[in-house]
């Protein structure tokens, strides 16, 4: 009989380990992703949201997988449920808070990290790839985000639900058929919500993972961008790594430990002492059943919908249809998309622009916070006048950077990160 | 036999069963589209229903569910009727032009109505399909869901989502989100105060 065959590798090594690794590429994968990822070594408190975003991702999967245990996706008993799960289902008003914190958190950290991305030109060439998926998952997540909170089918749920279906009716021709698609009956009902649920707990998560997968592979391969915006892979030392960078383990997986104790101080505080977060984590009239013949009296969606939700409604309906409203407030997420094309400026990071761009960052700032606050007002008093200008605003930002970013002066850049010794 | 490959059948076999494979997708799609479509019994639960407005005072209002939407059934004052020609200027649609109702609804102009004292119509605003309030005194500055209706109010339905103001037809005033007048579904009176909604014709069914 012959011998057995010898691996075709011993330079593996032994033992479990070396046993997988002619099998499967574990130490490859872990070097090449985790242990030898090189990462720029002046990292800055900003670069703590995208490993806080993946812990997020991780919290709302498992925390989603069991309140799934215990939810009805009906529209007879998904009220019932969700009070049953807080009320009778041991810990479940934890993992319930939990869930529905880490939605409000993921946004948080979500709308930080990619702020981060406008201070030091993350997006630019060559990382239009990562910031376009990152987009596709702020996208998905706002589908995630809507459908989720319809699933308790509270009455806030069930207007929400109305309001957002019914913006797809405000399209030319085929916007009414297309709304009676989307609910599969002639109002919001138990169709709806059913499908709602499948979107929301297989179809979307799974997408979302796959952009997950893609944005971090995307980024792994070009390198990661840094606070003074300049490639450190331009130079390396005689092992062909970069001079300013260091191994994402141990030197980043210990300072993410750090970030993320912060932030689950901040979240476990929300969840024990203010779930509700005043109304906006979880809205009052959610507390009520859905009630087809009675609106709430005033519809804001969650806080993080409304700077969308203020542009909607800024927009007057014009040649007798509303869609134009919803066409602006689509565009307002188109418009990321571009955002590395539209960016002319010589430099990445803000230490090197000149005022104008600084400026113009603050003025989206506070246009985007602005529009937050409008879309939770009531439409009455100084909220509408407002809301227009900052839609203006928001949209200068975006439609007029490549004059600006062009115009703009820049201080030279350096040629090594700066900040540490 | 001969080794060498011919690229050419290759990539003509390739692209044509890639081809038929992709409508067989296309065609494959279809049942699971058509799937998210009101189902049969949704379709069937579309019926429609009978109100009795008999015990409605003037200035009262109900509502009825059809097709899981609320419609309102409003008994209007004799006053507030008699004026319903009177404020067209600051209406965008009075003569319901751009609006959804049936053709004898249309006809019947600033009444939108079959009988005057009844209005039917879907308590839907139709910015974005939020249900508005009833405010039907008239000329009486009053507060309604937070917003001061001012002294000229007609009397009409207040919606407090976006603030859209209809008058008491349901028809919609000038630069308001909403874009149309509240919809008028099919109904008939089948006596003097009962009213089948989701008909044109209280003997037939649509």
């Amino acid at each position: 009989m012959a011998a057995a065959p010898e691996s075709a590798d011993s330079s593996k090594g032994g033992g479990l380990i070396g046993w997988i690794d002619q099998r499967f590429p574990l130490t490859k994968m872990w070097k090449e992703q985790v242990a030898e990822y090189y990462a720029p070594k002046n990292f800055n408190f900003w670069y703590y949201f995208g490993s806080l975003a993946l812990l997020i991702l991780v919290n709302q999967l498992v925390t989603g997988i069991f309140l799934t245990m215990n939810y009805k996706p009906s529209s007879a008993e998904a009220f019932s449920s969700v009070e049953y799960i807080m009320r009778d289902v041991d810990w479940g008003w934890l993992i319930r808070y939990m869930h529905s914190t880490g939605a409000s958190a993921f946004f948080i950290v979500i709308y930080l990290h990619m702020f981060r991305a406008l201070l030091y030109g993350s997006h630019r060439k060559p990382r239009e790839l990562i910031w376009i998926f990152g987009c596709l998952i702020f996208l998905l997540l706002m589908a995630e985000g809507f459908m989720g909170y319809v699933l308790p089918w509270g009455n806030m749920s069930y207007w929400g639900a109305q309001v957002i279906v019914s913006l797809f009716g405000s399209l030319p021709y085929i916007g009414g058929a297309l709304v009676e698609w989307i609910r599969g009956d002639y109002y919001i009902a138990d169709a709806t919500l059913n499908r709602f649920f499948a979107l929301h707990v297989a179809a979307l998560p799974l997408a979302l993972i796959f952009l997950v997968i893609a944005h971090l592979m995307a980024l792994h391969e070009v390198g990661s961008n840094n606070p003074d915006g300049i490639e450190i892979h331009d130079h390396k030392d005689a092992k062909g790594h970069p001079l300013d960078g260091i191994p994402f383990h141990p030197y980043y997986t210990v300072k993410d430990m750090v970030g993320v104790a912060g932030f689950l101080l901040l979240f476990c505080g929300v969840i024990f002492f203010a779930p509700t977060f005043g109304g906006l984590f979880l809205e009052s009239p959610n507390f009520e059943p859905a009630n087809a013949l009675q609106t709430p009296p005033h519809i804001a969606p969650v806080w993080y919908f409304t700077p969308f939700y203020a542009m909607l409604r800024a927009v007057p309906s014009f040649a007798g249809t509303q869609v134009w409203g919803v066409l602006v407030m689509g565009a307002s997420i188109v418009v990321l998309f571009f955002v590395p094309w539209l960016d002319h400026s010589p430099v990445r990071s803000i230490r090197y622009r000149g005022p104008i761009y600084k400026v113009m960052l603050a003025i989206f700032v506070l246009s985007f916070i602005a529009l937050g606050i409008c879309g939770l007002k009531p439409p009455s008093g100084i909220y509408p006048t407002l809301a227009k200008v900052a839609t203006v605003l928001y949209f200068a930002f975006f439609l007029l950077m490549p004059w600006y970013t062009k115009l703009d002066s820049v201080k030279p850049v350096p040629e090594r990160v700066t900040g540490h010794a | 036999m001969n080794d060498q490959v011919d690229l050419g059948r290759r990539r003509l076999l390739t692209a044509a069963t890639v081809g038929t494979g992709a409508i067989g997708v296309a065609f494959a799609a279809v049942p699971f589209l058509a799937s998210w479509q009101p189902s049969a019994r949704a379709k069937a639960l579309g019926a429609p229903v009978e109100v009795d407005a008999s015990k409605l005072e003037a200035g009262q209002m109900l509502k009825v569910v059809w097709r899981g939407q609320a419609v309102f059934v409003v008994r209007r004052v004799k006053s507030i009727i008699d004026q319903l020609g009177n404020h067209d200027a600051v209406l965008a649609d009075p003569k319901s032009d751009d609006s959804t109702q049936p053709d004898y609804i249309k006809a019947s102009g600033a009444v939108r109505a079959r009988n005057p004292e009844y209005w039917v119509g879907l308590a839907v605003c139709t910015h974005l399909g939020c249900s508005p309030l009833g405010a039907f005194e008239a000329n009486n500055s009053f507060q309604v869901a937070g917003a001061d209706l001012g002294k000229d109010w007609p009397g009409g339905f207040y919606c407090p989502c976006h603030g859209s103001k209809y008058d008491i037809s349901g028809r919609v005033f000038k630069s308001m989100p909403a874009p149309k007048n509240l919809a008028v579904p099919p109904y008939a009176f089948a006596s003097n105060a009962r009213i089948t909604i989701g008909v044109d014709d209280a003997a037939k069914t649509v």
